[in-house]
């Protein structure tokens, strides 16, 4: 089964309508674009330049400002690592190498058969059981090696 | 007769597989044919006990934990038995570790059903706001003032001086926008509360609103927070249902909704401005100030923007009073802070205190010092713009004045450790590396000034004109740390000369050991 829906210009006029009358509607809409869709693909920027009646290029750079965003689809899995101080103290960085050497790629890149995209990610906020990591959303806490490898052959099946 | 037994649903437990174990027993009681009834609830704080079950007794509610999946059987034999268990911690309200917190804004986290707002109720809920209706928003704002209480974000600014401000602007709109991103790392009390108490937080929002005119809140959670956004998100419609949230709050003549928006991955959406220009739709560039959100906020309306933590305060402030609040603290750091223990430590966990404790205290008898058994060699307090301290600053106490005193700064509170393994140089190196990937990019020196300093501290660690690039390094930090428009910037500084400064030998000052492998 697939997380998300084949691009239609419908759909996304209908999602990008939901927000329109709320206050600040550019995050709420392009989170639900991408919730739908799995990024935000190029013609939704222009249609909400247009329902909320601000420049294409004001959309545009709200979009390209947050890490968050997708300008394409990402790998079948996304595993996010963080990167940040406190996993860094537990052992992260040496489990980060683990990872990517197991992955055969760098932490910011998609396997060449699209299955795992490895991302870095800033905290979790369960730094108090770090390392940590985030695997199709799902949380995982206290990882050691074991617990790497076991991530890691989750996300290429 | 049901028996009721509490697993956590905060993410550090379901991290570490709360949920599972959760499944496990339920299927278990099943199978026994006893009637169980499970309650997620927040966490206790005590993370390395985590998942944390608890089961009521006559005598309390007795603690068993880490809980694995393998334990669930045995852990279950022992609930609804005699309550012997090598996981056993006895009467959780007993346990040294907790016992000896002062919980004044934890009071309920990890206790109540964080959905229920008849078990928020049941546990003081709502005493706070009905205080401040029945004293009116002027002396509601007095009782904030007067209790010293001070923003818990980072910047530590009287919130009752804020509250002021926004209540004496006249406007037709006003907003209360509650910071619920949580960047800095080592932190995480915010999402506890969420996860946990998220009542506290809309009593204490309510009361904001309620004090300084405004019948409208935003919440702008991290999008690194599902499990926080999806609680918080269920109670405000609890509250909806429950008269807590919408019109004529508790049958007074106040308005008040909150609504839930969710960040999108920018560290720098934490300061205040970035998250107003977030909220609004664009792009998370800091705002020069003046003028103060407080005057011009979200919309240009007059706004407070609080703390998650400054928020949920509040309620515990008006129920009990500011002298009560005020009487705990040192120096001009009043009340109880919500300390976070993390990294490399072998109890980590959220530990709440009165200021005044020392980092020694916290760090190695709290914490236990490391988990990995070697000796702690530093510890970065307030997140990535928070100075590394060596064990020669653990006398310092947890006061904001005394932090800033040796350069350092207590920020939301997140202690982070490290063992004698680590590069000093390389987590210099990182504060630089993380503030040219978060800086917003209005300001010259942060934008470019970081990418130069981590080329500037790789030639020094590569030992290429050492002495010139140590120079290099000072005049950055210092160019950054006056020329920048926001501390995002201004503070990176802090980590990398507090390194420099304590630990010089890991920037090749004396001949470097190889480093042995993990
Ligand atoms: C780069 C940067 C990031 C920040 N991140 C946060 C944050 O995640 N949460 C927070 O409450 N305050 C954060 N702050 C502080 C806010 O700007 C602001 O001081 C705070 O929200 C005010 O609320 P308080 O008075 O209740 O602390 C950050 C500041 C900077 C410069
Ligand atoms: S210091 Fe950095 S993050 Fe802050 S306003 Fe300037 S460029 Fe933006
Ligand atoms: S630093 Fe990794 S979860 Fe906070
Ligand atoms: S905006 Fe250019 S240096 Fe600040």
């Amino acid at each position: 089964m697939d997380k998300f829906e084949p691009w239609s210009e419908p759909l996304a006029r209908e999602i990008i309508a939901r927000h329109a009358a709320r206050e600040g509607a550019v995050l709420p809409m392009l989170h639900d674009v991408q919730n739908t869709f799995g990024y935000v693909p190029e013609p939704v920027i222009p249609m909400i330049a247009e329902v909320l009646n601000i420049s294409r290029a004001e959309v545009h750079g709200t979009f390209t400002f947050y890490h968050d965003f997708r300008h394409e689809p990402a790998g079948k899995h996304v595993l996010k690592f963080c990167r940040a101080e406190a996993c860094q103290a537990a052992g992260g960085d040496h489990l980060c190498a683990r990872a990517e050497q197991k992955l055969g790629v760098k932490i910011g890149e998609t396997t060449a058969d699209d299955r795992v995209t490895f991302e870095p990610i800033y905290c979790l906020g369960l730094c108090s059981v770090a390392p940590s990591a985030m695997l199709d959303g799902k949380i995982y806490g206290r990882l050691d090696e074991k617990r790497v490898d076991s991530l890691i052959s989750e996300a290429r099946r | 007769m049901s028996t009721k037994i509490y697993i956590p649903g905060d993410a550090a437990a379901v991290a570490c597989g709360a949920d599972e174990i959760a499944q496990a027993i339920a299927a278990s009681a099943k199978k026994r044919g006893k009637e169980i009834q499970i309650v997620r609830n927040g966490s206790r704080g005590l993370h390395w006990l985590e998942p944390m079950l608890e089961v009521a007794t006559p005598k309390g509610r007795v603690a068993y934990g880490p809980v694995t999946l393998s334990d669930v059987e045995s852990v279950l034999d022992a609930m609804l038995g005699d309550g012997k268990h090598k996981l056993s911690h006895g009467i959780a309200d007993e346990i040294p570790w907790l016992k000896n917190q002062t919980r004044l804004t934890f009071a309920r986290c990890g206790i109540v059903d964080p959905r229920s707002l008849d078990d928020y109720k049941a546990n003081h809920g709502y005493k706070g706001l009905a205080k401040a209706i029945a004293i009116g928003p002027e002396k509601t704002v007095e009782e904030v003032t007067n209790s010293g209480l001070r923003g818990r974000g980072g910047a530590g600014f009287p919130t009752g001086i804020k509250w002021k401000t926004v209540a004496s602007t006249s406007a037709d709109q006003k907003y209360i926008v509650c910071n619920a991103d949580e960047g800095d790392s080592g932190t995480f009390a915010d999402r506890m509360i969420m996860e946990g108490d998220p009542f506290v937080l809309i009593e204490g929002m309510t009361i904001a609103g309620m004090a300084v005119g405004a019948t409208k809140g935003y919440v702008y959670i991290r999008s690194e927070y599902p499990h926080a956004i999806a609680t918080f998100t269920d109670a405000c419609e609890a509250g909806r249902k429950g008269g807590v949230l919408g019109k004529n709050i508790l049958g007074s003549n106040y308005d008040f909704d909150i609504e839930v928006r969710t960040g999108a991955g920018a560290y720098v959406c934490g300061e205040e401005t970035s998250l107003l220009e977030s909220l609004e739709g664009r792009r998370g560039q800091v705002r020069a100030k003046p003028p103060l959100p407080a005057i011009k906020g979200l919309f240009g309306k007059p706004t407070v923007i609080n703390n998650v933590l400054s928020l949920a305060t509040v309620p515990i402030v008006m129920e009990k009073g500011a002298e009560f609040y005020k009487g705990f603290g040192m120096g001009r750091s009043r009340g109880t802070m919500p300390i976070q223990l993390a990294g490399n430590i072998k109890r980590g966990g959220l530990y709440e205190v009165a200021f005044g404790i020392t980092l020694g205290e916290l760090v190695d008898e709290i914490g236990g010092g490391t988990a990995s058994g070697r000796p702690v060699r530093a510890v970065q307090v307030g997140g990535p713009l928070g100075a590394y301290f060596p064990r020669a600053f653990f006398d310092t106490p947890f006061d904001y004045e005394a932090f800033a005193a040796r350069d350092g700064l207590i920020g939301h509170a997140g202690v982070v450790v490290f063992d004698d393994t680590v590069d000093m140089a390389k987590q210099a190196r990182f504060a630089m590396e993380f503030c040219a990937i978060e800086s917003c990019g209005k300001c010259t020196p942060c934008r470019i000034g970081s990418t130069r300093g981590v080329e500037t501290i790789d030639r020094i660690v590569a030992n290429n004109d050492r002495a010139k690039n140590l120079e290099v390094l000072e005049d950055l930090c210092n160019t950054m740390k006056f020329g920048s428009l926001c501390a995002l910037g201004g503070f990176t500084p802090y980590p990398v000369m507090s390194a420099l400064t304590h630990f010089p030998e890991d920037f090749g000052a004396t001949p470097k050991l190889p480093q042995a492998a993990e």
